[in-house]
């Protein structure tokens, strides 16, 4: 045990004294540069929806609510999202690997720049009112052809970046034999792994079926395996930002809080659970559709629902760990522990509402996986809320508070009191907006207001009509949101380029204390890879079979917009 | 292992598995699953395709219907349908062109209707009143506007 401290001890040293490699932290500071940028404009675009869907703003026949939702989409559940995470975790490779191999960080470059040229090609046509499709582009709606190229380079940048984590791990593997992984690239590995995996997805589609159809080289489409395909991917990219999300909370948080990690053993399960059994959790978006018997659909509650078993660990684990850190602190009392822990520190509060969120949305994740209680939700506005507080608040507020020592980490900076003093309000008003905004989403979904659609009153249909207090509240969260937007971007502008320079530390919690040693069959990757591809085979082979040989006739594209 | 996690860990297994119980018992057991139908059709040919080709409300008993539906950008047809308090309703849906989805407002009447496939729920309509069917599955510019209603009398 002593050894371990030392060692870990002495790894703190060498990072401090040898600091941040400048090459790096640029690459990374690059990342968030964009990630920040794409959240003040989906922030933007997400004010007019929520005003508009109040009845409160008629938006421009140029600029209309379906163009608006499809930007917020893209922008925030891709570009802010995946740039955050890549930026986060080759950060973190380079933190606890040893610095970036050079190779390596040229692959960042190269899958930052293929991705950046992605973007440019998707929102084009957005703005052009030509790829009015949505963050999912469900065919047989075709876009302009070019939107569907964006996409194919985005995640050409997503590979390559891919790679490059793989071969920064091989390498440090190869140089330390028989040593566990660090557990932050242990969770980055399993990050790359499924950004790999879901991406193999919807590359198929968008290359195979849709490009060839767009351009007219084929006539008709079979939309059933284009959805299929789709969802494979566009669950496991939210989980995917989860995952990031898991490893600070594990990681990070207890050295902010002052305190030690969870076992080490049990947090390699949750990754490597959460690895193999992901993909698959897609499909309960397709409960409610034709063409799939009840068998298979009741096989995928099962699929969907085992995501929920490692989530539940980890709820025990983050709340245990931070109990046990608080007592250590002096924290007394059944409850009255909790007064210990650092409030005031924004990279503490963040993240800690962050995980209190997902009490509330894994909860709603699993009465949607399960079959009978989708129906009633399904396509209301009660899943708009569902990811408002997976992705707006678990997510999202677990990267804001990484960003006030990520961001200063990487630009050779410090974190300033008043900036962190803006960081508390600014966490406390995204709490309370999101918790109104989400709230009032739920609530009038279970109404039967559907998402996706502009402001309606539906021909002054009385039903439709008592939905509005609801809408209103979804406009003034919205609005307050927005204001939580500005300051969260302020903050990392600040940060970035006007702050006191000075060195900032990369938090990275210890092992607890009188750990046992975790048992190197953890590390197998090669073995957890194959296993995902068994479970993925067992959910997907039976469906896409009879989508593919029992087909109806394909359909024509259709531009509806 | 702490005997509190052990603990935690059988309770969260046990509710998963409480949820796949009722799940299955409730969809296999009660008939309450999801809509799942599995014919398909040509999109291209649905006016031509029967029962497509004559789509409308039909009494197939006492206190029974049967509507034959197409879902199109950015109507349902036949639209504005009236029926009887008591009434259980067998709905037959599809789609003349892109993904929509079929929802009434109020009730648990909610289903995906993808050209190629025919979509099937049944409902019954206890309480007079006038309900709301809408579109829940974005499908072009006039999205908001597809609605209709049911009108139990």
């Amino acid at each position: 045990m002593e050894a371990v401290i030392k060692t870990a001890s002495f790894k703190e040293k060498t990072n401090k004294v040898m600091g941040v490699n400048p090459l790096d932290a640029k690459l990374s500071k690059s990342y968030f540069l964009v990630t920040f940028i794409a959240l003040l404009l989906g922030g933007t675009f997400g004010l007019m929806q929520g005003l508009n869907r109040g009845g409160l703003l008629e938006l421009p026949s140029w600029l209309n609510y379906y163009q608006v939702l499809t930007a917020h989409g893209l922008l925030l559940v891709v570009v802010f999202s995946a740039f955050f995470t890549i930026g986060y975790f080759y950060a973190g490779m380079s933190h606890t690997l040893g610095g970036l191999l050079p190779k390596v960080r040229k692959m960042g470059w190269i899958g930052f720049w293929l991705k950046m040229i992605g973007l440019v090609l998707v929102v084009i046509p957005v703005l052009m009112n030509e790829a009015s499709v949505m963050y999912t582009f469900y065919p047989p709606m075709a876009a302009h052809p070019v939107f569907y190229f964006g996409l194919v380079f985005v995640v050409l940048g997503i590979w390559m970046c891919s790679i490059g984590a793989f071969v920064q791990v091989a390498n440090w593997r190869k140089n330390h034999k028989g040593q566990h992984l660090p557990i932050l690239s242990f969770f980055a590995t399993g990050v790359f792994v499924l950004l790999v995996g879901a991406t193999a997805f919807v590359a198929v589609e968008v290359l195979f079926m849709i490009i060839p159809w767009t351009l007219g080289w084929v006539d008709t489409i079979n939309v059933m395996v284009a959805r299929t395909l789709f969802w494979a991917f566009g669950h496991t990219a939210v989980n995917i930002w989860y995952l990031t999300a898991v490893s600070a909370w594990y990681v990070i948080i207890p050295k902010v809080a002052g305190g030690r990690r969870w076992s080490d053993l049990l947090t390699r399960v949750v990754v490597i659970a959460l690895v193999i059994m992901n993909i698959t959790g897609g499909f309960h978006h397709q409960i409610v559709d034709p063409g799939i018997s009840q068998t298979v659909k009741f096989m995928h509650v099962f699929m969907s629902l085992a995501i929920g078993f490692p989530s539940l660990m980890t709820a025990y684990a983050l709340f245990a760990v931070l109990e046990k850190t608080a007592r250590a602190k002096g924290g007394k009392g059944i409850l009255g522990w909790y007064k210990a822990l650092p409030w005031g520190d924004v990279r503490f509060l963040a993240p800690f509402i962050a995980m209190a969120a997902f009490i509330p949305a894994g909860a709603g994740g699993i009465a949607q996986t399960t079959n009978q209680l989708d129906q009633v939700v399904h396509n209301t506005m009660w899943i708009v809320g569902h990811f408002h507080l997976t992705l707006g608040m678990s997510v999202a507020m677990t990267f804001f508070g990484l960003s006030y020592f990520l961001v200063p980490y990487v630009s050779g900076r410090v974190l300033t009191p008043k900036i962190n003093r803006l960081g508390v309000i600014q966490t406390i008003l995204w709490t309370i907006a999101m918790i109104l905004m989400s709230g009032s989403m739920h609530t009038v979904g279970l109404f039967g207001s559907p998402r996706r659609t502009s402001f309606s009153t539906y021909f002054d249909n009385a039903t439709a009509l008592s939905w509005s207090p609801y809408l209103i509240m979804i406009a003034i969260g919205a609005t307050a949101l927005f204001i939580a937007v500005l300051i969260q971007v302020y903050a990392v502008f600040n940060m970035m380029f006007f702050a006191p320079k000075g060195e900032t530390e990369f938090p990275i919690a210890d092992v607890e204390e009188g750990a046992t040693k975790t048992p190197y069959w953890t590390e197998r990757w090669g073995l957890w890879v194959v296993l995902g591809i068994v479970v993925i085979a067992m959910a997907y082979v039976i469906p896409l079979t009879d989508f593919i040989v029992n087909a109806p006739p394909g359909s024509p594209p259709f531009k509806t917009w | 292992m702490h005997r509190s996690e052990k603990v935690w860990l059988t309770l969260s297994f046990g509710m998963i598995m409480l949820f796949m119980i009722f799940a299955g018992y409730q969809a296999f057991a009660l008939e309450m699953g999801p809509p799942s139908n599995e014919e398909r059709i040509d999109p291209q040919k649905v006016d031509q395709t029967a029962p497509f080709d004559q789509p409308g409300v039909k009494q197939i008993g006492e206190n029974e219907y049967e509507v034959v539906m197409t879902l199109q950008i950015f109507s349902f047809n036949p639209g504005k349908i009236e029926i009887p308090a008591g009434s259980t309703v067998h709905f037959t849906l599809t789609s003349k062109d892109v993904v929509h989805g079929f929802e009434i407002a109020e009730t648990n009447v909610n289903a995906m209707v993808m050209p190629g496939y025919v979509q099937k729920i049944t409902q019954k309509f206890d309480k007079p009143g006038e309900y709301l069917v809408l579109c829940n599955e974005y499908c072009g510019a006039g999205h908001q506007l597809m609605a209709t209603t049911i009108t139990v009398k």
